[in-house]
């Protein structure tokens, strides 16, 4: 979740950069993502393939088992399934014989970073693979069809390759691709191959049985939280309770001052009482309840000076004397904003802010690590195996050649576990202190406690109209700490985080098309204080596409217009946005509910996806709102797999409305004061409305952008809820959660 | 000493009797399908059967189980004279459905679920989301449970909206 958008220029060039070669590359730009010190260490020719490797990305066994390697990140959002596909699709090969597995970290740097991009952040893992990976599939099938040509000594065009089998048409013999594969992985790879077009697409667009969903059904272990090692201990941890600012890039609580371990080394299995880094202290013993149960008797004193007087409030504060001050950067300006609000026959301004959110993944950080004079080996539910590799590197102090990271199923992600690698830096430094295997695993409250949060975020908005009530000028301050500036200095422009300014860009408002008025500016102004922020789903997206579709309707309102004919004059150039606008308004019966029911809407583009959801809502007479359906509509370019595209909206939806009723982090004294479900809420079944989600793309040519899935039903979500509470009492909701207002009745 | 059947299986405890059964069955039984999700019986993710009722391990200390008769989604097969392909008939719907996503709560959500089905063979929407609501999922697969609940519990109908009246999704690509 912390790239910019590639560019279509950028992506068409990394493709084609990376057309001569069997390392298929990933676009140029991304290659500079990770700090050139964490390089792999010795420069030099991509090593040789292994044997039987038909490119990088599939071994065929003699049994005909395709092994298709997936260099991403598993976290519930399907890639053991989609990147296959787009594999497959090209391969030939027999859907039932296919079989997913992690691209190793270890051999990927060994073997100069041959898989690219190993990250799942962004909602990039299939948009920015499926070329590479639709042309991995077609070399393979070169290379078995070359060499079955070869062995009969007929022309290639003779022979046909389907189902896993060569076919030559004339004489009707045929090899399996498990006679062919070995022989076939000594062939030369070859640089160019014809891709199919859309339309002769077979496997992508259907909705494939997922490869990995009996293991999730049956308990299996299959999260890093179930790794079981011979010898192997268990560490409870605790950090200082009270954050105090940035130590090191992930250290931000208070110090640790002493612990006395002598009470609780008696207590049953506990092994060993450690410091974790300058902030930390955990609890090693034969089981995790044992460590627990001690670590919750160790005396720890705390530097007690830690936090003090870092409040929500004070925090809101500091964010609200940020807007517009004079160290704010402009991110997009055209016209002149300033002097068309002085001329300005009616001028609106409304304030609005976001809170502090944090993932709460299901499954509880955790990590386990063996550390070794030779060698660590890492078990890890991580989004970003690479990043893990390097930080646990950095850690200890060793050559990330000697790093094993073991990449494992992550009981969800969110962006939790990306950039901010903490646990894995935590996990390592507890295991160099013994010498067998360590399991970590965080409390629920430590993992509240203890998280990259999303940033609060507050805005200002002002809007001119002229005296015929046309919209002339539109000026936005935001204000919030950056995530970059946090976790990922190096990808700030001139020391700026353009991505806080998402969803006001160009680039987010289909090229500048959408929502264009002649004098508008975006500022944004970067606060860093003492807690710590980091990517959450839809990242800047979700608060500013909240900001920025309430503002719309209010402007809508000064306007003299609905809210849904408001946005279709907004997006008369805009023919994609205007596309599903008109959609979602169709699908939902915008202006034809039934009685007592509200409907609000919001559209968000997110990297080349555009959204739009309509939510509808009720309010009884004690103020008690009731949300009854959401009617989504997306246009992702093209749907690789329609089932789990749904389920990612379906996802994005319910996470969204949970922090949209409930989400709340907030401080007291430098400490979170939410610890656990009873009090940080995540939306529950007998609150999850229906749910309508409508795909609707555009396709193209294949070579284009293709658009993101897994982030982009967030963002309409919260402005589409509010605008229909708007509708239904007359408020304007401009703070988040909606819990904390009360609503009049309908 | 505390004595207990899990799986079907006799077992033997003579540690700290407060420890939460959640820990004995994943840590010392290595039956790692029970999860941990909050330690405080907020999210499901732990829930075992204890006799026939759906129960949080994680606040379930050892020594209220003595005697007990305990099955962990590796044991809920088995308690399925008619289970097909080595799954209870839940689990298979499950899997038919593509209820998960991470699945890290699913084990929980389907013994919540299996021991909805076996005291309520046909519950309505209304008794679907009661039971259900304290098993959380953060990925947001509620309207497939929900879903995958109905099928066990009436089949799987021609149309889709006659099955999902309460809780509706529609695909169109």
């Amino acid at each position: 979740m912390t790239m910019p958008a590639i560019t279509r220029r950028g992506f068409a060039f990394g493709i084609s950069a990376a057309a001569g070669g069997i390392v298929l590359g990933i676009p140029p730009e991304s290659l500079g993502q990770q700090p050139s010190a964490q390089q792999p260490a010795t420069p030099g020719q991509p090593a040789p393939l292994k044997p039987l490797e038909l490119t990088a990305w599939v071994v065929i066994e003699a049994d005909d088992s395709v092994r298709i390697r997936i260099a991403r990140s598993e976290m519930g959002q399907g890639i053991f399934t989609t990147l296959p596909m787009l594999v497959a699709e090209e391969l030939e090969c027999d859907w039932a014989k296919v079989k997913p597995e992690f691209a190793d970290t270890a051999e990927h740097i060994a073997r100069k970073r041959l898989w690219g991009d190993m990250r799942s952040t962004n909602s990039r893992s299939v948009r920015t693979s499926q070329e590479i990976l639709r042309k991995a599939g077609a070399q393979a099938r070169t290379m078995l069809v070359s060499e079955a040509a070869a062995r009969w000594a007929v022309p290639v065009d003779e022979c046909n390759a389907g189902n896993s089998i060569v076919t030559h048409r004339p004489s009707r013999r045929t090899f399996r691709y498990g006679e062919l594969a070995e022989a076939a992985a000594r062939r030369r790879v070859p640089a160019e191959v014809e891709l199919k077009a859309p339309k002769e697409w077979r496997l992508i667009g259907t909705a494939v049985k997922p490869l990995d969903t009996r293991a999730k059904v049956t308990g299996e272990p299959v999260f890093a939280s179930d790794i079981r090692l011979p010898d192997m201990l268990y560490a409870a941890v605790a950090s200082c309770p009270s954050f105090a600012g940035r130590h090191t890039l992930f250290e931000y609580a208070g110090k640790l001052v002493s612990f006395d371990d002598q009470k609780v080394l008696v207590m049953p299995g506990v092994r060993k009482v450690v410091r974790v880094g300058d902030t930390a202290v955990a609890v090693i013993a034969s089981t995790w309840w044992q460590a627990k149960k001690a670590l919750e008797a160790l005396p720890v004193v705390w530097d007690a000076n830690a936090g003090a007087g870092v409040t929500t409030d004070a925090l809101r504060e500091t964010f609200e004397k940020g807007l517009g001050a004079s160290d704010a950067a402009v991110g997009e300006k055209h016209g002149d904003v300033v002097a068309a609000l002085a001329s300005a026959a009616k001028v609106i301004t409304a304030e609005h802010r976001v809170p502090y959110l944090c993932h709460a993944t299901m499954e509880p950080q955790t990590c386990t690590a063996h550390v070794t004079a030779d060698r660590v080996d890492v078990w890890a539910p991580t989004q970003n195996g690479e990043g893990t590799a390097n930080v646990v590197a950095e850690a200890l102090g060793v050559p990330v050649s000697k790093v094993y990271v073991h990449k494992c199923r992550a009981g969800g992600g969110f962006g939790r576990r990306g950039l901010s690698q903490d646990w894995a830096r935590m996990s390592v430094l507890i295991a160099a202190q013994v010498d067998v295997p360590v399991k970590m695993q965080w409390s629920r409250e430590e993992d509240i406690r203890h998280d990259f949060y999303r940033p609060m975020f507050v805005a200002r908005q002002t809007a001119g109209f002229d005296k015929d009530g046309t919209l002339i000028a539109w000026k936005i301050d935001l204000c919030a700490s950056s995530i970059q500036a946090t976790l990922q200095a190096s990808r700030q422009r001139n020391g700026v985080d353009m991505s806080t300014m998402h969803a006001y860009l160009e680039e987010d408002l289909e090229g500048g098309k959408a929502y264009h008025v002649a004098n508008y500016q975006v500022a944004f102004t970067a606060r860093q204080t003492q807690i710590p922020v980091g990517y959450w789903r839809g990242v800047n997206f979700t608060p500013n596409g909240f900001f920025r579709e309430t503002f719309v309707d209010e402007m809508a309102k000064s306007a003299g217009k609905n809210p849904y004919q408001f946005r279709r004059e907004m997006f008369a150039k805009a023919p994609r946005s205007l596309r599903v606008l008109d959609e979602v308004a169709k699908r939902s019966n915008w202006g034809r509910q039934p009685a007592g029911v509200y409907q609000g809407m919001a559209l968000v583009e997110h990297e080349a996806a555009v959204c739009a959801q309509v939510v509808e809502i009720s309010v009884d007479k004690e103020g008690a709102l009731k949300v009854h359906r959401v009617v989504c509509v997306i246009d992702p370019v093209f749907v690789l797999h329609p089932g789990m595209a749904v389920m990612q909206m379906e996802g994005g939806i319910i996470q969204a409305l949970g922090a949209a009723l409930h989400g709340e982090i907030t401080f007291e004294n430098g400490q979170v004061q939410q610890s656990n479900f009873h009090d940080y809420a995540l939306l529950r079944m007998n609150e999850v409305p229906r749910i309508e989600t409508h795909l609707l793309p555009c396709g193209g040519d294949p070579a284009q952008a293709w658009g993101s899935v897994g982030e982009v039903g967030v963002p309409p979500l919260a402005p589409a809820l509010v605008n229909a509470v708007f509708a239904a009492t007359g408020q304007r909701i401009r703070s988040l959660p909606l819990r904390n207002h009360k609503l009049k009745a309908a | 000493m505390i004595q207990l059947a899990v799986n079907g299986v006799q077992r033997q405890f003579d540690g700290d009797p407060t420890t939460p059964l959640l820990w004995f069955v994943r840590d010392e039984l290595n039956l790692p399908g029970t999860r941990f999700g909050c330690g405080m019986g907020l999210c499901g993710c732990c829930t075992v059967h204890i006799g026939d009722k759906a129960t949080r391990s994680c606040i379930t200390p050892m020594q209220d189980v003595n005697g007990a008769s305990i099955t962990t989604i590796e044991g809920l097969p088995a308690k399925a004279p008619a289970s097909a392909g080595g799954l209870h008939p839940v689990q298979a719907v499950w899997l038919e459905e593509n209820v998960p996503q991470c699945g890290y709560c699913q084990s929980g959500q389907i013994m919540q679920a299996a021991a909805l089905l076996a005291e309520n063979p046909r519950p309505s929407d209304d008794d679907i989301s009661a039971a259900m609501a304290g098993n959380l999922c953060r990925c947001g697969t509620y309207p497939r449970i929900h879903r995958a609940i109905k099928i066990c519990a009436y089949g799987k109908p021609n149309s889709v909206a006659a099955l999902t009246d309460g809780m509706k999704t529609e695909e169109q690509a």
